[in-house]
This record gives structure tokens, C-alpha cells and sequence, in this order.
């Protein structure tokens, strides 16, 4: 029996399964204004108290904010005014509503804001227990415990002994919830949105596969010992290998980071990457209200440059738009934005806040020592690739470069890249107009993958294209950051890999163990399955032998 | 009462450490009451983390700090714009 999710710290490790269930409170309770204070003063000082114990930055500054909320005036305000005459039958409610108003205003906020009510939620639940009577569970460990929860909260986290957490598995959350961070910070395995894994009994002996997501109830000694070799071997092979990307035979591939704001940048440059292959420059304009100056823009561009002096960056000219609407440069509602407005199509609409960006960039860069590399995303036809060269070196900028995410793009890439110097798939735009399905959409995860050969096969045309023009192509979407998709790129034609830095020493690691014929291979068999499933098995089974 | 209006200077806006900071200094300012808000609009408690929050303030904002009458008021204004004013995540 396996059990399938997400993995969001890897390591392979076995033990038994311990679940943390959280306890629901069904009737009414009755309480009185100072009883529901006097729980609330009590809920804040737990927050606190485990705010001070818990050793992890992350989640210290998480029950901090927590234990604030708790004793927050304005909501202390409405309780009293709710709760006057004596013991109120049933608080849920009261207190529900008490918090209610503030949850719906930081939903309506979205982003960072909206992340917060899950704080508010997990406060309401505490202090309703307490009120009941029921204490937060029971959550002391004490021997090696693989914990099963629906969800972790920091506040779980730091009520649990994690000094004997083998490894913590979730039924529900994705790759960005609480419990990754904190697992990647123990070190220890991690998968998240696990669906079924709570019907588990306690001290079921499980395997869990942090890297591959599984959780595998009775595994055999040869499974167990096969999972473990082969995390190990990965595990250091990407410590073992430094430098350059390099395939085994010498073959070099440029591996690069993606960024979206100078932290990455610096990210970037700590694992080691050749340069940055993908600068996303959507945060500087989705954090304000307006469109940033000229010389904001000079601002953070420069500091990219200063600290990628000398090597390669590839800045991105505005994506905004589909699934990252720019309030006041998306202002029309359209019927398909995926379809409609977004990227270089733009200067269709705002003309004059790609030409200042690119002005910023051409100022950013004046003297200063790095390789820059200019590029236009969701670029369908050689005129807008034209039109975009001629302005770029236009500013004096002499790389000028295209995102291929579109069939039209990929299709006739040699007409697209003679007006330009380079390309770069952007595999996650490029599999959702090929399969012509909605990423966003978790019905059709089986055709949004870049495994699919039709995807493969749109890259491949594309590379041999580029090659007939003598133009460099790599890859910036997260199918770099897939070692064994990275090494069937490669096989492909692509050049240069740019991916989150957290997967760089990984990806490094795989390439140096295989050489450009077995990437050539992987890539033959890949393009010749029958589905994005068969695909990745057939490369695999290549790539491992 | 005193009061002055500044710009946010947090990236993230009045969100996780600069809002904390903020409430801190507001919550230790009793007897004095600070209220936060954008100019012209409703202001709010800058004792209340969720208030704080839910003003939904940004990078670059405007916001307008006001302090009752009191002993220490001006500084304690001054102090606020300030914690304001700053980036702390630098």
C-alpha cells in the first residue's frame, strides 16, 4: 500500500507512524466575558511561552505574531461589547465574529495578508478548547516517531519533542505550507497533501520518501534498502560535485538561478550558479500601487548587477498579466487572459512602461561590469522579436533574447531567433499552450507536464530550428530543476539550464554522472512514448544505468 | 493631537516583523493612544496587530500617525514615524 503527495524535504527514513489528530469542539459552550478573557490571557501565554522555547527563527516570529493576536485590544473591544449580561449560552459564534471581520478584510487583501487568517483560525481553536476544557493534544514524543497530522501548525511544531520526529507527513497543504519550511530546517524527510494518509493506524512501521512523496506501508527489506542507496547516492552526489555544470564526458552546461528579487540573486550565487538565467522583475511592479520610476527600477537593477559582477544575467522584461494581473497595467477584464494581453504583447497597451523599463535597464547596466542579457516574454512572431531586438539595441544593450512558451514560437523558431540572439523555453507556459490545459488546474495535472512527449517534441523542433540559425537555447522553466528532465533537455539541444537555486546542486550532481550520448538516448525515448507517464519512465530507466 | 503623515518604508508593507515592531512600540506607549490610517480615511489602533494588518499598508504608503495629548507625546510621535519610516528586513 502506497500512499501518494508531495515531497518537500527529501531523505528516506522508516518507523512508526504516530498521528497527531486535532480535537473539534461539537457543543455549545457556555462562558462569561471573564471566563472567555481569562481563556484568551491563557492562549496568548502558551503562544508565548512556545514562542520563547522553539529554536526555529521561522516559526519563533510566526507564534510571536500569534500570541499578539491574542491579546489584541481592538478584538478584546468587541468581545466585551458582545458578552454583557452574565454567561453567554454559546461563545462559538461570538468569538467567530469577533475575529470574523478582521478575517474577511485580509482574504479580500490577498498575498502575504491573506496567510494570516490560518494564525487567526488556529487562535479561535485554541481558545474555544480551552474554554471546553479539552487541552491541545497531548504531542510529546518520546522515540523516534514518523508524525502523521492533517496539517502541522507552528504552534504544533513547537508543542511537538521534534527531536524525535523521524520525518513528518501531512494529509493536506502544498510545497510552500509551514511544515516544509520546518522539516527542510530539522533536516529531516517531509511530504505534504498525503490524502488518505490519516486512516493510518498508530504504529503502522511505514517508509517514507521525502524526495519521491511516498509513503509506503509494509515496504520490504529490498525496497527499503534500494530507496535508501539511491537517496544516498544522490544525496552525495549533489555534495560531491563544484564548479561548472558539466556532463560526465566533459559536455559543458551552463546551470543558472532563477530570481525574482536580490535575496535570490545572492541565493543564487551561495550554490554556486554560473550567472542568473532568469530575472523576473513581475515583484517590483505587483508591490506597488504605481508603476515604479525609472530610477526605482535603476535602483534594483544595479544592485542585481553589483552582485552578479562580471558573470551572466538574463533580466526579463515585465510578465505581467494571466495569472500575474498588474492592477494598473491589466486594468481591462478579459474574457481569456491566458490568451490575451500579457507579456511583450503589452507595448499594445501600455507601450511607454516597457519602453522605461527597458530605459531603466539600459541605465542600470552603463559601466557597470556584468553580461547582460535582455528578454521578452510570450514573443509569437519574428516582427515582435524584431521589434524587440530594435529596441533593446536601440538603448545600446547588444543581447537581446526571446522567451519560446508558444507553439507559434517553438514551431517556426528559426524565423523568431534570426531577429535575436538567443532563446529560452519556458517549459510551464510552453506545456499549458501545447496541451492547451490550465495549469492552475489540478483536474489536468496528468497533461500539464512537461514530461508529455507533445511538449518534448515542441522543444526539440524548436532546438533543431535554433540550431539552424546558430542561436543558443536553454530552459528557465521548473523542468530544469527535474534532474532527469534536465539531462533529456540536454539530449534535446538545449544549452544552458536555469532553475530555483534550491535544486542546483542536485541537478549538478546528475548531470556529471551521464554523458551527451545517454542524454541523446534518454531524449530519443522520451519523444517516442505515448504518454508523459511512459515518457519519463523509458528516461529514466536510461539516465539511472 | 500630534500628528504627522510618513511612507512606508518596509518592502512587505506593514506585514510580519515591521508590523510587530509597531504594535510593540504602540501597545508599551500607554496611557498615550497612537492611531494609524491612511490620510482622510478611518484611522485604526496601532495597538491591534490585526487592525494593523487589515489597513492592508504597502511598500511606499502614505500613512497618517496620530497621538493623544499627553507628556512625551511628541516624541513619542516622532518615535512611531520612525518605526514607520524604516526598513527593518535591510
Amino acid at each position: 500500500m502506497t500512499y501518494q503527495g508531495i515531497g518537500v524535504s527529501p531523505g528516506v527514513v522508516v518507523g512508526p507512524v504516530r498521528r497527531i489528530v486535532a480535537a473539534k469542539v461539537t457543543a455549545p459552550v457556555p462562558a462569561d466575558i471573564d471566563q472567555v478573557l481569562e481563556a484568551l490571557d491563557a492562549v496568548a501565554a502558551d503562544l508565548e511561552h512556545s514562542a520563547e522555547t522553539i529554536e526555529l527563527e521561522v516559526a519563533k516570529e510566526v507564534l510571536g505574531a500569534q500570541a499578539m493576536m491574542a491579546r489584541d485590544p481592538s478584538v478584546i473591544e468587541v468581545l466585551e461589547g458582545a458578552i454583557t449580561e452574565g454567561v453567554a449560552f454559546d461563545v462559538r459564534p461570538i468569538v467567530e465574529a469577533a475575529f470574523g471581520g478582521f478575517k474577511e478584510q485580509l482574504l479580500a487583501l490577498g498575498g502575504y495578508f491573506s496567510e494570516r487568517v490560518s494564525d487567526i483560525d488556529e487562535i479561535q481553536t485554541r481558545l474555544i478548547n480551552k474554554l471546553a476544557g479539552i487541552e491541545s493534544a497531548e504531542l510529546t514524543l518520546t522515540a523516534p516517531t514518523i508524525v502523521v497530522a492533517e496539517d502541522l501548525t507552528p504552534a504544533d511544531t513547537a508543542a511537538l519533542n521534534l527531536k524525535f520526529a523521524l520525518a513528518l507527513v501531512c494529509s493536506h497543504g502544498g510545497a510552500t505550507s509551514h511544515t516544509a519550511i520546518v522539516a527542510r530546517g530539522l533536516g529531516i524527510p517531509a511530504i505534504v497533501g498525503c490524502a488518505g494518509v490519516m486512516d493510518l493506524a498508530d504504529g503502522t512501521t511505514v517508509l517514507v520518501d521525502g524526495r519521491g512523496g511516498d509513503v509506503i506501508v509494509d515496504a520490504s527489506s529490498d525496497e527499503i534498502a534500494t530507496r535508501s542507496e539511491k537517496e544516498a547516492k544522490l544525496k552525495a552526489r549533489a555534495e560531491s560535485v563544484t564548479g561548472p555544470g558539466r556532463l560526465s564526458d566533459g559536455t559543458p552546461v551552463q546551470l543558472l538561478g532563477n530570481a525574482g528579487t536580490v535575496d535570490d540573486v545572492r541565493a543564487a550565487v551561495k550554490v554556486g550558479a554560473e550567472g542568473i538565467g532568469l530575472f523576473r522583475t513581475e515583484l517590483l511592479f505587483l508591490d506597488s500601487q504605481v508603476e515604479p520610476s525609472v530610477e526605482e527600477q535603476v535602483k534594483m537593477y544595479s544592485d542585481v548587477f553589483d552582485v552578479m559582477a562580471g558573470k551572466k544575467v538574463v533580466i526579463r522584461t515585465l510578465d505581467a498579466g494571466s495569472d500575474k494581473p498588474v492592477p494598473y497595467i491589466n486594468a481591462i477584464h478579459e474574457e481569456n487572459p491566458a490568451l490575451g494581453v500579457r507579456g511583450w504583447r503589452l507595448t499594445r497597451t501600455s507601450n511607454d512602461v516597457l519602453n522605461r523599463q527597458l530605459e531603466a535597464l539600459a541605465k542600470a547596466s552603463h559601466g557597470k561590469d556584468v553580461k547582460l542579457w535582455v528578454m521578452a516574454p510570450m514573443i509569437n512572431t519574428p516582427d515582435e522579436a524584431k521589434d524587440f531586438a530594435d529596441r533593446v539595441k536601440g538603448l545600446g544593450m547588444q543581447v537581446p533574447g526571446v522567451m519560446i512558451e508558444t507553439p507559434a514560437a517553438a514551431l517556426h523558431a528559426d524565423r523568431v531567433l534570426a531577429e535575436v540572439e538567443f532563446g529560452s523555453f519556458g517549459t510551464n507556459d510552453l506545456t499549458q499552450y501545447v496541451m492547451a490545459s490550465d495549469r492552475m488546474d489540478s483536474r489536468l495535472s496528468d497533461m500539464t507536464t512537461a514530461w508529455h512527449p507533445a511538449v518534448l517534441r515542441a522543444i526539440s523542433i524548436a532546438s533543431q530550428e535554433a540550431a539552424t540559425v546558430n542561436k543558443p537555447v536553454g530552459v528557465c522553466g521548473e523542468a530544469a530543476a527535474n534532474a532527469y528532465l534536465a539531462a533529456v533537455l540536454i539530449g534535446l539541444g538545449v544549452s544552458s539550464l536555469s532553475m530555483a537555486p534550491s535544486a542546483l546542486a542536485e541537478v549538478r550532481g546528475f548531470l556529471a554522472s551521464v554523458d551527451l550520448p545517454t542524454c541523446q538516448k534518454a531524449a530519443k525515448a522520451a519523444l517516442g512514448a505515448r504518454s508523459a507517464k511512459d515518457a519519463e519512465l523509458l528516461a529514466k530507466e536510461i539516465l539511472e544505468n | 493631537m500630534p500628528s504627522q503623515i510618513v511612507a512606508v518604508g518596509s518592502k512587505v508593507g506593514l506585514h510580519a516583523r515591521p508590523a510587530s515592531i509597531l504594535v510593540k512600540a504602540a501597545a508599551a506607549a500607554k496611557p498615550l493612544a497612537v492611531t494609524i490610517g491612511r490620510p482622510g480615511d478611518k484611522a485604526v489602533n496601532a495597538a491591534s496587530l490585526l487592525s494593523v494588518l487589515a489597513l492592508g499598508v504597502k511598500n511606499g504608503d502614505s500613512i497618517e500617525v496620530t497621538v493623544t495629548d499627553g507628556d512625551g507625546a511628541e516624541a513619542l510621535l516622532a518615535s512611531i514615524v520612525e518605526i514607520i519610516a524604516t526598513d527593518h528586513d535591510e
